[in-house]
C-alpha cells in the first residue's frame, strides 16, 4: 500500500484552479472493507471534457458513479472522502436533486421502450412528475433534439417509439434526454463502445461541441478517442489515481511508467 | 429565484416524501399475508396438537357417540386416522406409480426434442394440463375409471385423477433439469461408442438427477392435500382399505367428511395438522436435494 | 442403429400418450355433455333455473357461472395490493437478503397449504368474522370464500409478477435513477409500463386458479342455487357444484354436471391461454 502514499500534489496530479468538480480523498466501497476505488483527488475543470483511461476493472465506472451518487443503487456501498459540486458537498443533496444537476449517459444506449421519441426527451420532466405545457414540451424536445443533431432525423417521427432508431441514434436521443434537464455535469460511460465508427465519430462532434455549454466527464477505453476530443485525461489503475494531466501532456509524455505501459498497449 | 428554488425545494420533499410512503405501505402490505398465515399455523398447533399421538397413526375415527362423550368429559377424542394415513399412501403411492416413469419419458423426450412440431405440442399440452381444475379431473377419473373398471368408487380412481395433476410438474422439471446439462457431456458419451439410450440412462439421467426428483417430490407434495378429485372417486372409507378397487379414505377427504361435526373436529384439526406437516417436509426434502445435490458443471 | 430408433420411439411414445391423455379428457367432456345440450341447447349456459325435481327437470348454469366469475374477481381485487407489493419487494426492493427470504419461505408456505386446511381455517375463523361483522347472518358466502381465496392466490399472483418485475432491465432503471427520479417515481413511471403486461399475465394465471378451487369455496360459499343478489350473499360456483352435487348425480343432473366440467375446463383453458401467451410474449 506504500503507492497510495502518493504525495498528491505530485506532479502526476495536475492541479486545476477553482474547479467545478472537486474529488478529495474519494474511496468507495461495494461492501465490506474492499475497495474498489481509493484515495482518488482531483479537480474537474468547467467546460471541458476530462477523460477516464485505465484496464478493465480499474474503478473508472465506480469513480464516475460516485459523482452522481449512481453507486447507492447498490445497497452496501460505502465511501471515504467527499466530492463538492461549485463548492458544495454532493454528499449533502439529496441524491435525486444532485442528478438533476449532474446528468448520466450509459455504455448501451437506453432509451426507454415504452416511451416515444418526445417523451424520451423530456423523460426526466415526467419520471420527476412536473408538469410542464404544452409549448414548453415542444421548445425542450427541439432544443435537445437540435443540440445533439437528432431534430432533422427525428422530426417527423416524434411519437415514434425510440427503439425504433439505429445505435448511434439512440445513443443521441440518450444524450438529449440528459441534455433536457440542463444539468451542470454529464457523465458518460463508454457510450460509444457499443456503436459503429461513424456513429461514433458523430458522438465525439457531439461532444466537443457540447462542451461549450456543459462540463464533460467521458470514461473511454478508446485511447484514441480520448486523445482527440478530451482536454484533461486521467489514468487509473488498481483503484488508484494514477496520473492525471493535460491530455496532449499525457499522451506525449507519460509521467509515470504505469501510464506509459498502457499507452503504449503493454497492458490493457 | 428564490421563490423557484423554494418551490422546487417544497416540491423535492413532497417527492421524498412520497418514495418513502409508499415503500412503507408497500412493505407493509407484503407483510401482512403473514396474518392468515400465522392464524392457520396457530390454530392448526393449538386445536390439534394434543390428537397427535399413536393411537391417532394406529386406529381409526371413532364414531360421534364416543367422541361426543369424549367431549363431554373434556378429554381428548379416542382414535385415529390410520384409514386416511393408508389410503394417502396407497392413492399417492399409486398416483406416483404412473405419474413417474409416464413423465420421465415425456420428459426426456421434450428435451431430445427441443424443437420439433410434435413437441412443441406436447409442450403446449402440458402447460394446458397443468391449468385444468383438478375438480375436472376428478369428474375425468370418474368416466375413465368409476364407472366402466371399478364399477364403482375407488382408490385406483383416485389415483389415475392424482396423476394426472402430478404430470406437469414432472414432466417440466425433467425437461429443464436435462436441457441444462452441457451438450458437451452428451457428447463425450456418444464419442466414447455408448449408445444412445445408454447416454440417457447412465448419463443424463444421473446427472439430472437432483432436478428430477425435487420436480417429483413437489408434484407428490402437490397432490398429498388435493381433496376434491378425491370426493369424486376414492369417496372415502370409514375403514382401512388395501383393497384398490374399493373405496378409500385419505388424510384431506377426513377433513372433508368431518369439518363440520363439532364432535370430531378435534381430531381434523389434528389431521390438518399431520397432513400440513407432510407437505411441509416434503417442500423442505425437495429444496435440501436441490441445494444439496447440485451437480456443478 | 435399429435399437436407436427403437428408443426414439419409445421416447415419442411418452408425448404420444399426453396428447392422448388431454384430448381424452376434452373429447370425454363434450361427449359426456352432449345429451345436457341436447335437451337445453344454450339455455344451460343462459337458464339460471337449477331444479333436478322428477318431471320438472331443468338445468341452467347462470348461477353458478355469475357465483364463479363474482367469487374469483372480488378475491382477486382482494389480492391485488398484497401480491403487487410482495411482487415489488421481491423483485424489486429486496432481492436478496434476509427479509426477502423469509418473505419468499412465507410464501412458499401459503402455496402448500391445502385447500381444504384453508377451508376448515376459513369455516371456524373467518366465517364467526364474518357474522360478528354483520356482513352475512350465518357467515357463509360470496364475500367469506372470496376472502379465503384471496389468500390461496397471493403465491400465484406475486411470484409470477415478482419474476417479470425483476426482469424490467437494470439499464432502464439506472436511466431513470440518473435523471432524478425517486424509487417511486421509478415504479410508476418504468417498472409499470414495462412489467405491465408480464404482470398482467400473473393475474390472469392466478383468477384461473381461483375459478377452478373448490374445497375452500365448497366449504364457505352456503351452496345456494340461486343467482346472488350481492357480495356478501351465499351462492355456489361451478366447481363446488359438481363436488357437492356429482356423487349421487344420474341422467341428465349427471350430464350437466359434466357439462359444468366442460365449462370450467374451457373457461381455465383460456384464460391460461392467454397468461402463456402474454407471458411468451414478455419473455421474448
Ligand atoms: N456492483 C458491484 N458490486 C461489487 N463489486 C463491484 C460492483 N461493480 C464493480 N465492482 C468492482 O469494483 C471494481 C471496479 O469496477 P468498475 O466497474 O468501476 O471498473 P471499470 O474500470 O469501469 O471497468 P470496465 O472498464 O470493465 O468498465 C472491480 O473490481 C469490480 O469487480
Ligand atoms: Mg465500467
Amino acid at each position: 500500500m506504500e503507492s497510495t502514499v502518493l504525495n498528491k500534489t505530485d506532479d502526476r496530479i495536475i492541479q486545476i484552479e477553482s474547479p467545478l468538480l472537486s474529488i478529495d480523498r474519494l474511496s468507495v466501497s461495494y461492501g465490506g472493507n474492499k475497495f474498489s476505488i481509493t484515495d482518488v483527488s482531483a479537480g474537474i475543470q468547467k467546460n471541458k471534457i476530462t477523460a477516464i483511461m485505465g484496464p478493465s476493472g480499474c474503478g473508472k465506472s465506480t469513480l464516475l458513479r460516485a459523482i452522481n451518487r449512481m453507486h447507492e443503487l447498490y445497497p452496501e456501498t460505502h465511501h471515504k472522502g467527499s466530492i463538492s459540486l461549485g463548492g458544495e458537498d454532493i454528499y449533502k443533496i439529496n441524491p435525486i436533486e444532485l442528478r438533476r444537476k449532474i446528468g448520466m449517459v450509459f455504455q448501451r444506449p437506453n432509451p426507454f421502450p415504452t416511451m416515444s421519441i418526445y417523451d424520451n426527451v423530456i423523460a426526466a420532466y415526467i419520471l420527476n412528475g412536473i408538469k410542464l405545457k404544452r409549448s414548453e414540451k415542444d421548445e425542450i424536445v427541439e432544443r435537445s433534439l437540435r443540440e445533439v443533431g437528432l431534430w432533422d432525423e427525428t422530426k417527423d417521427a416524434l411519437h415514434k417509439k425510440g427503439t425504433f432508431l439505429s445505435g448511434g441514434q439512440q445513443q443521441r436521443l440518450c444524450i438529449a434526454r440528459a441534455l433536457a434537464y440542463t444539468p451542470e455535469v454529464i457523465l458518460l460511460d463508454e457510450p460509444t463502445s457499443a456503436l459503429d465508427p461513424i456513429a461514433t465519430a458523430k458522438i465525439e462532434d457531439l461532444l466537443v461541441k457540447l462542451k461549450k455549454d456543459y462540463t464533460i466527464i467521458l470514461v473511454t477505453h478508446n485511447m484514441g478517442q480520448a486523445a482527440r476530443i478530451s482536454d484533461h485525461s486521467m489514468f487509473m489503475y488498481l483503484g488508484e489515481l494514477v496520473e492525471y494531466g493535460r491530455t496532449k501532456n499525457m499522451f506525449t509524455t507519460p509521467k509515470d511508467e504505469r501510464t506509459e505501459a498502457y499507452l503504449t498497449g503493454k497492458f490493457g | 429565484m428564490n421563490t423557484t428554488n423554494s418551490i422546487s425545494n417544497q416540491k423535492l420533499k413532497w417527492r421524498v416524501f412520497n418514495d418513502k410512503l409508499f415503500s412503507i405501505v408497500m412493505m407493509t402490505l407484503a407483510f401482512i399475508s403473514a396474518v392468515p398465515l400465522l392464524s392457520i399455523l396457530y390454530q392448526l398447533v393449538k386445536k390439534g396438537y394434543k390428537q397427535v399421538r399413536l393411537s391417532f397413526f394406529i386406529e381409526v375415527a371413532p364414531d360421534t357417540m364416543q367422541a361426543m362423550m369424549a367431549k363431554a368429559n373434556h378429554e381428548i377424542i379416542p382414535g385415529g386416522i390410520a384409514n386416511g394415513i393408508v389410503g394417502t399412501l396407497i392413492i399417492v403411492g399409486m398416483a406416483s406409480l404412473i405419474a413417474i416413469p409416464l413423465g420421465l419419458l415425456t420428459g426426456v423426450y421434450l428435451s431430445e426434442s427441443s424443437k420439433g412440431k410434435m413437441a412443441n405440442i406436447v409442450r403446449f399440452v402440458v402447460d394446458m394440463l397443468q391449468g385444468v381444475p383438478s375438480i375436472v379431473l376428478g369428474v375425468i377419473a370418474y368416466i375413465w375409471v368409476v364407472k366402466p373398471l371399478t364399477s364403482g368408487f375407488s382408490a385406483l380412481a383416485g389415483s389415475v385423477a392424482l396423476s394426472i395433476m402430478m404430470l406437469p410438474s414432472i414432466i417440466r422439471s425433467t425437461e429443464e433439469t436435462l436441457k441444462m446439462i452441457p451438450p458437451t457431456l452428451k457428447e463425450a458419451a456418444l464419442s466414447l461408442g455408448v449408445p444412445y439410450y445408454k447416454t440417457i440412462l447412465k448419463v443424463l439421467l444421473p446427472t439430472g438427477m437432483s432436478g428430477i426428483s425435487t420436480g417429483i417430490i413437489l408434484g407428490i407434495s402437490r397432490i398429498a392435500g388435493e381433496t376434491a378429485p378425491l370426493m369424486l372417486t376414492a369417496l372415502g372409507s370409514s375403514a382401512i382399505n388395501l383393497d384398490i378397487t374399493q373405496p378409500s379414505s385419505a388424510i384431506p377427504l377426513l377433513v372433508w367428511e368431518f369439518y363440520n361435526d363439532p364432535n370430531l373436529v378435534n381430531l381434523i384439526w389434528g389431521a390438518s395438522l399431520v397432513l400440513l406437516l407432510i407437505i411441509f417436509l416434503l417442500n423442505i426434502v425437495a429444496k435440501t436435494i436441490s441445494k444439496k445435490w447440485k451437480v456443478q458443471y | 442403429m435399429k435399437s436407436e430408433r427403437l428408443f426414439q420411439y419409445f421416447l415419442k411414445l411418452g408425448g404420444v400418450i399426453i396428447l392422448i391423455v388431454a384430448i381424452g379428457i376434452a373429447a370425454t367432456l363434450i361427449v359426456g355433455s352432449i345429451p345436457t345440450f341436447k335437451e337445453f341447447g344454450l339455455n344451460f349456459i343462459f337458464s339460471s333455473d337449477w331444479n333436478p325435481t322428477e318431471g320438472r327437470e331443468s338445468y341452467g348454469a347462470l348461477p353458478f357461472i355469475i357465483g364463479t366469475i363474482a367469487t374469483s374477481i372480488l378475491a382477486l381485487a382482494l389480492t391485488f395490493p398484497f401480491a403487487f407489493s410482495i411482487a415489488l419487494f421481491l423483485g424489486e426492493y429486496f432481492k436478496k437478503g434476509r427479509m426477502s427470504s423469509i418473505l419468499k419461505s412465507m410464501i412458499d408456505l401459503l402455496a402448500g397449504i391445502p385447500s381444504v386446511v384453508y377451508g376448515l381455517w376459513g369455516f371456524y375463523t373467518i366465517k364467526p368474522i364474518v357474522v360478528e361483522l354483520g356482513l352475512n347472518a350465518q357467515g357463509f358466502g360470496i364475500f367469506t370464500s372470496a376472502f379465503v381465496l384471496a389468500i390461496m392466490i397471493i403465491p400465484y399472483a406475486s411470484s409470477i409478477s415478482a419474476e417479470v418485475i425483476n426482469m424490467v432491465p437494470s439499464q432502464l432503471k439506472e436511466a431513470a435513477y440518473s435523471l432524478g427520479a425517486t424509487r417511486f417515481e421509478v415504479v410508476k413511471n418504468v417498472i409499470i409500463p414495462n412489467a405491465g403486461s408480464g404482470i398482467f399475465a400473473g393475474f390472469i394465471l392466478a383468477f384461473g386458479r381461483a375459478i377452478g378451487e373448490t374445497m375452500a369455496v365448497t366449504m364457505l360459499i352456503g351452496n345456494s342455487n340461486k343467482i346472488p343478489s350481492n357480495l356478501f350473499d351465499l351462492g355456489n360456483t361451478m366447481a363446488s357444484l359438481i363436488a357437492n352435487q356429482f356423487g349421487e348425480a344420474e341422467g341428465l343432473k349427471y350430464t350437466s354436471l359434466v357439462a359444468m366440467g366442460l365449462l370450467l375446463f374451457v373457461i381455465t383453458g383460456i384464460l391460461n391461454l392467454i397468461g402463456k401467451m402474454v407471458m411468451r410474449k414478455f419473455t421474448a
